[in-house]
């Protein structure tokens, strides 16, 4: 809806015609970076979990549960420090009442399991057997619904009683349908509707935030995330050491279920990328690091359905944005094989020097300032840190977007933030 | 006394082989056949183990194996431990000597044990008695169990980058308590490097569990 010639309401936030050009400005910057076109200055990425609550003064366990104060801190760093993307931050934490609804088991988190002022923590366990491999392959949907989301979350804990789906033809239909009268799948549909009802507010909340930025002349990074499928089976189904056995006792149907994981997991994410009208998504990766599996069984296990994965992604006119978590050199030479100018390179701890030798005519750079540094260090270590960057791979050709390594840690002091953004102007235009 | 390299059989080898190989479906057939049928003395089947996870640890070193391959021989030597640590018991064995005690946990508020149990593991098949207090520890439970186990080398581990702080708070009250003296502290975890070692006054770090042997080596003088 416009506003006479210069003023266009994005929901409730109007969006002045300066605020539109400082928007399409800063996203083209970043698109640039991936095309690998040489954008007016190098832009600097905001990423973070709970560093907006330590920066405005409230608790982790606020900025999960109350929609209004976590919209609030994180619309102020922002503002203040007017990042060219921005992570959908809220999407990210503001989630604590979904969770309690659902009765979810796979996360502590501020509020529930962890102190007001601790991060959440994933809970690595086996959330799937070994011997489940064949009801995950003959029926995903049937192993989620039967099994998988009674598992990871209690609301769904009546779906064990629900009948198998094939099978509900004809009279076998009529008689097939009496467990969703059941007492307990009842209560399971009451709780996931209650559940759905508050990620609506959520959603509406972050939906609200998102227009708040953009009217104010700030866009997200990325629209959508994903996961690389062997990440996916690892950290969600297997549990670490599980997947790691896997690798020996059950190598066939573990590659046959990553084959399949790429292919719905490719689906979502598409879906989710085109409805947040956004084609750049956000793919942490973490078990791709050099220290984690040999060379050889990177390439037979982990790498293959991730290639497809993002081809799939770039066909359908997506950006594919991995973050390379911990140290990945060894890796460079491996993951280089995609096509040039469509992807977006995070890396944590690989020396970004070298991944600009290696990738720097493929993929655009995003990161990486330590998180030691920025939480520890000193704000004139921090400008050194960004001039290394500049020197050694902005002033070089390379297409980098600053950023901490995995974004902004929880715990940074302020003054580190303003000085990573300011060194970036004044190195980078 | 261990049986001599030269003195084993071919069937010994060939545990110490496959196990070593990652060959699991023949190597604990092998040793359960040795133990339960053949009665091989279950501390001589124990004593294949320990050599096979030292050329475990070798290929580790060297760059050859990672880590599915330490939580694979983790298992088998838990397998086989599962058999044979009953029949030693039966038969009144005592403990093998080790290089020195290493005390190991995860700082308070910090969930993470994967990289732990890996340090755990190696330090372990290296030949020291470790002791593994879980994760989320507080302080004063380090100190308690510091002052009963009485540990040469405290290791501190975190993921998050919560842990710079509570393992700065951690090592403070080891100095508060006065008992820093009688041990080095080490810290790893996903984010440590020297920046993180001066701030929270660590002996030392390490990224990976080799260092983490290594470190431990140094301080009580065992050769590598």
């Amino acid at each position: 809806m416009s506003h006479g010639n210069d003023v266009t309401m994005l929901g409730a936030h109007a969006q002045t015609a300066q605020a539109k050009a400082a928007y399409d400005a800063r996203y083209e910057r970043i698109l640039a970076c991936a095309r690998l076109e040489q954008p007016d200055r190098m832009p600097v990425a905001m990423q973070s979990f709970f560093w907006p609550a330590t920066h405005g003064g409230i608790t982790y366990q606020e900025l999960m549960y109350d929609y209004e104060k976590a919209k609030k801190v994180c619309f102020d760093v922002v503002a203040e420090f007017e990042p060219d993307g921005v992570y959908p931050m809220l999407m990210g934490t503001n989630m604590g009442r979904s969770l309690e609804l659902l009765e979810f088991k796979q996360l502590q988190w501020p509020g529930h399991g962890v102190g007001p002022m601790q991060p959440f923590q994933y809970l690595d366990r086996e959330y799937m057997k070994a011997e489940e491999y064949d009801d995950f392959l003959f029926d995903p949907t049937g192993f989620y619904l039967h099994t998988y989301l009674p598992r990871v979350a209690g609301a769904f804990e009546g779906f064990d009683k629900l009948p198998d789906f094939p099978g509900l033809h004809y009279f076998r239909l009529v008689n097939g349908i009496r467990p969703f009268a059941l007492p307990e799948v009842r209560a399971s549909f009451e709780k996931i509707v209650a559940a759905a009802e508050e990620t609506n507010r959520f959603f509406a909340n972050h939906i609200d935030w998102v227009n708040q930025i953009n009217a104010a002349g700030f866009p997200l990074i990325n629209g959508g995330n994903s996961i690389a499928p062997y990440d996916f089976i690892a950290d969600y189904f297997r549990g670490a050491t599980g997947m790691m056995k896997d690798l020996f006792r059950h190598k066939e149907k573990l590659k046959q279920v990553l084959d399949k994981a790429a292919v719905f997991i490719a689906r979502m994410t598409i879906a989710n990328a085109r409805a947040a009208n956004h084609p750049i998504v956000f793919i942490p990766i973490h078990w791709a690091p050099d220290a984690f599996m040999s060379p050889k069984q990177f390439e037979e296990f982990w790498w293959p359905s991730f290639r497809r994965l993002m081809l799939t992604l770039i066909e359908a006119d997506l950006i594919p944005m991995p973050l390379w978590e911990a140290d990945c050199t060894k890796r460079l030479e491996i993951i280089k094989d995609i096509p040039p100018g469509k992807c977006i390179y995070w890396f944590e701890r690989t020396d970004m020097v070298k991944a600009f030798e290696v990738l720097g005519d493929r993929v655009a750079l995003r990161g990486n300032l330590s998180p030691s540094l920025l939480t520890t260090g000193q704000p004139h270590e921090v400008d050194a840190a960004v001039k290394r960057l500049v020197d050694e791979v902005w002033r070089k050709g390379g297409k980098l977007i600053l950023d901490g390594a995995f974004g902004i840690p929880d715990e940074t002091p302020t003054p580190n933030v303003r000085a990573m953004f300011d060194a970036a102007r004044k190195y980078a235009g | 006394m261990a049986k001599p390299i030269e003195e084993w059989t071919d069937e010994e080898r060939q545990l110490v082989e496959w196990l070593a190989d990652m060959n699991e479906d023949d190597a604990l057939p092998l040793a359960n056949r040795m133990l339960l049928e053949d009665k091989v003395s279950p501390m001589h089947v124990l004593d294949l183990c320990r050599a096979a996870m030292d050329i475990v640890g070798k290929r580790f070193e060297e760059g050859e194996y990672f880590l599915p391959e330490l939580v694979l021989a983790g298992e088998m030597l838990d397998t086989i431990g599962a058999v044979a640590k009953p029949l030693i018991k039966a038969a009144g064995g005592g403990a093998a000597q080790t290089h020195g005690k290493v005390l190991i946990g995860t700082v308070h508020g910090d969930l993470h044990d994967i990289g732990k149990n890996i340090v755990t593991f190696m330090l372990d098949i290296n030949g020291f008695e470790v002791k593994d207090i879980g994760v989320d520890v507080p302080v004063q439970t380090f100190i308690e169990e510091i002052k009963s186990f009485q540990p040469t080398v405290v290791g501190l581990s975190g993921f998050l980058t919560l842990a710079f702080d509570s393992m700065k708070e951690t090592i403070a009250a080891f100095d508060a308590a006065g008992i820093r003296p009688g041990f080095k502290v080490m810290i790893g975890g996903g984010q440590i490097d020297e920046t993180v070692r001066a701030y929270t006054g660590a002996d030392a770090f390490g990224v990976n569990a080799v260092e983490a042997v290594g470190l431990c080596r140094n301080w009580m003088g065992v050769a590598a």
